[in-house]
């Protein structure tokens, strides 16, 4: 269960998650944590303070894989976790920022 | 009217007012400012242990006997890594633990400074939440919730780092919090519990699986009534023990790895399985896939990333589970379930757990039995890890919840005697028994002297085959019979050490009648050292082969 999913063209499925949580400096460690335990791999991350800065915006890039229902329900339980939602891999959030990544 | 404290007496005063009257510690320079406070309390006694490790599981004995958060202090670096242990011990088996660790001051962070580790990074992965104190006003936030978040839920354990400075800064306080609770949890769907009660009312061959949740949740008195009116078979993990008493005509006693074959049998034929604070460890199912083939799967659980994790449950309740049952007892029908009830005695009389000398105290199975003979279920009874582990959790009458506290998931090495001496304190009435081997011992034997400090009533019954008996059996079984580090070589004379520590000891290989030397012992208040020699070749069995289905033991 723990391999990736491959669409039809044979890519690997992404999955785009959107994580509110509490602000302070060691809120990502606590998501970001619970992703390299477990050898999920994280490929993409942006972060920002949402409103009057109390909260950030965390959106994740990740491989599709059988494990990412449970991932979901794991960061959902983390204390300064918000709440969280999940987007189709092909989110603009990400789309938006590829002219920052050119080689 | 308006305090002027220091963050140091606000901890302090926050512990008082969580009703908190024993913490276990030791102190260290950048725990002073809370020391000097601690010194000051009038009302909180702090128990001095040797190993802030023995500490952390001290203050889990009182936690697994009471069910509500302790407390364990530590000072930064050293102080803090020798908690580690105990803190992962008390997250794997959901135990609500607050541990208060002093950091170097503000401005020395991230310096490396003299005994300063990054104990708030250490301890995420191990903890259900942690926190960095920045400021005296912020612990009048953070002590509430950190007992909040111990006691809520799932427990778990909480680590407040605060540095040496923000312990030294002076607030004025008007108005103190309200001390944390457990906050209430989601009550079941009524929906779920009547599909639940329909499936369990329409199977045939329903088992109930019970996991140290029920426990937690105070609901093994429920656990037992729904077993009865809807007569089903009640299977239990290492956990769960004294939910159902053993003796209970619908036990099967202990599934897994080293659980019962009528256990591990019954479930390979279940039609539904009824699981209730339980998680499907890989010690409880053995090969995953091949666990309950035939079960349809009700999960009951307090903690929603549980359900479906390891196994998908045709109705998974994201609930308490005393809320739940309750709510469950009155949707099942009574119903004889002859057929199965029938094939469960066959299995039984088939199957029958093989206990060789149950009547010689000089056998590791007697040994077990002599001392059960001498207490009845008021005793608390306390393990280490390994071979006694298991062979207590087989044949200990068990028959009380919180009767039995035992490294389950992390499997400590060492949890044994500090654990007993919180046990102890917190419920000084009991007869405390700690099951511990000559490889658990030792690794905190330093607690020992804790024991004698604090006069605590526990028997450490030390069943000594001077090897490391659970791996010593692994490798006979599985590799070869190369038995590599396993046997010791030098084995120190246990009897002399717990005196050298100031407990009596009594070695019951050079006693005329054991049973009366033991008796004896037992009987006498205070903290005794009960030596036994066992054969190192005896093993636990059944034992189910590392990857093999249950239904796979091997041995009688």
């Amino acid at each position: 269960m723990n391999a990736a999913k491959h669409n039809e063209t044979g890519v690997i499925s992404r999955a785009v998650l959107e994580i509110d949580v509490n602000n302070h400096p060691g809120v990502m460690s606590h998501v970001v944590g619970l992703f390299s335990r477990r050898a999920y791999n994280v490929e993409g991350i942006l972060c920002l303070p949402v409103g009057d800065r109390s909260r950030s915006r965390i959106w994740l890039l990740l491989d599709e894989d059988g494990r990412l229902a449970q991932m979901i329900k794991q960061v959902a339980k983390l204390e300064d976790v918000i709440s969280i939602r999940r987007h189709a891999g092909d989110h603009a959030v990400f789309g938006d920022m590829e002219g920052f990544f050119k080689p | 009217m308006t305090e002027h404290l220091n963050g140091a007496q606000i901890t302090v005063r926050l512990l008082e007012r969580q009703g908190i009257r024993i913490v276990f510690g030791i102190p260290g320079g950048a725990a002073l400012p809370l020391y000097d406070a601690l010194g000051q309390s009038a009302v909180i006694r702090h128990v001095l242990a040797r190993h802030e490790q023995g500490a952390g599981f001290m203050a889990q004995g009182m936690a697994r006997v009471t069910g509500r958060p302790a407390v364990c202090i530590a000072t930064s670096g050293p102080g803090a890594t020798n908690l580690l242990t105990a803190i992962a011990d008390a997250k794997l088996d959901s135990i609500p633990l607050v541990a208060i660790t002093g950091q170097v001051p503000r401005a020395l962070i991230g310096t490396d400074a003299f005994q300063e580790v990054d104990t708030y990074g250490l301890s995420i992965p191990i903890t259900k939440h942690n926190f960095l104190v920045s400021s005296a006003e912020e612990l009048l936030r953070v002590i509430p919730r950190a007992f909040a978040i111990a006691a809520s839920g799932r427990p778990g354990p909480v680590l407040v780092d605060i540095p040496k400075d923000v312990q030294m800064e002076f607030f004025d306080i008007a108005e103190w919090p309200e001390p944390g609770a457990a906050l209430p949890s989601q009550a079941a769907d009524p929906e779920l519990i009547a599909r639940a009660a329909a499936m369990i009312n329409a199977a045939e061959r329903p088992v109930l699986y019970l996991g140290g949740g029920v426990i937690h949740s105070g609901a093994a008195d429920l656990a037992v009534d729904l077993a009865e009116k809807a007569n089903l078979p009640t299977v239990m993990t290492l956990m769960a023990l004294g939910a159902m008493p053993v003796d209970h005509p619908l036990s099967l006693g202990m599934l897994g790895m080293h659980g019962t074959r009528q256990a591990n049998l019954a479930l390979d034929e279940c039609d539904l399985l009824i699981a209730v604070g339980a998680r499907f460890d890989d010690r409880a199912t053995g090969k995953v896939e091949q666990f309950c083939p035939r079960a349809k799967i009700i999960h009951i659980d307090i903690d929603p990333a549980e359900l479906d994790k390891i196994k998908t449950a045709k109705v998974g309740i994201a609930a308490d589970v005393r809320d739940t049952l309750t709510r469950l007892l009155p949707a099942t029908v009574e119903n004889q379930r002859k057929t199965w009830v029938d094939r469960i005695h066959a299995l039984r009389r088939q199957f029958p757990f093989h206990m060789p000398d149950p009547d010689d105290p000089r056998s590791h199975f007697g040994l077990i039995r002599a001392v059960a003979a001498c207490l009845d279920d008021n005793a608390i009874i306390v393990t280490d890890v390994g071979q006694h582990q298991m062979w207590a959790a087989q044949a200990y009458p068990l028959r009380r919840p919180r009767q039995w506290l035992t490294s389950g998931g992390l499997g400590t090495m060492g949890f044994g005697v500090p654990a007993a001496i919180g046990a102890a304190l917190a419920e000084p009435q009991r007869t405390v028994i700690c099951f511990t081997g000559d490889g658990s011992i030792l690794m905190n034997i330093q607690e020992l002297v804790t024991a004698a400090q604090e006069n605590v009533n526990v028997k450490i019954v030390l069943m000594n085959n001077e090897t490391l008996g659970m791996v010593h059996q692994q490798q006979t079984l599985f590799y070869g019979e190369r038995l590599f580090a396993s046997q010791f070589v030098a084995t120190p004379d246990f009897v002399r050490v717990a005196q050298g520590f100031g407990i009596a000891a009594v070695d019951l290989d050079q006693a005329g009648d054991p049973h009366a030397a033991l008796a004896e012992a037992i009987d006498r208040p205070g903290p005794r050292l009960i030596h036994a020699s066992i054969d190192a070749e005896q093993k636990v069995y059944p034992m189910v082969p590392p990857g093999a289905a249950n239904r796979e033991m091997i041995g009688h």
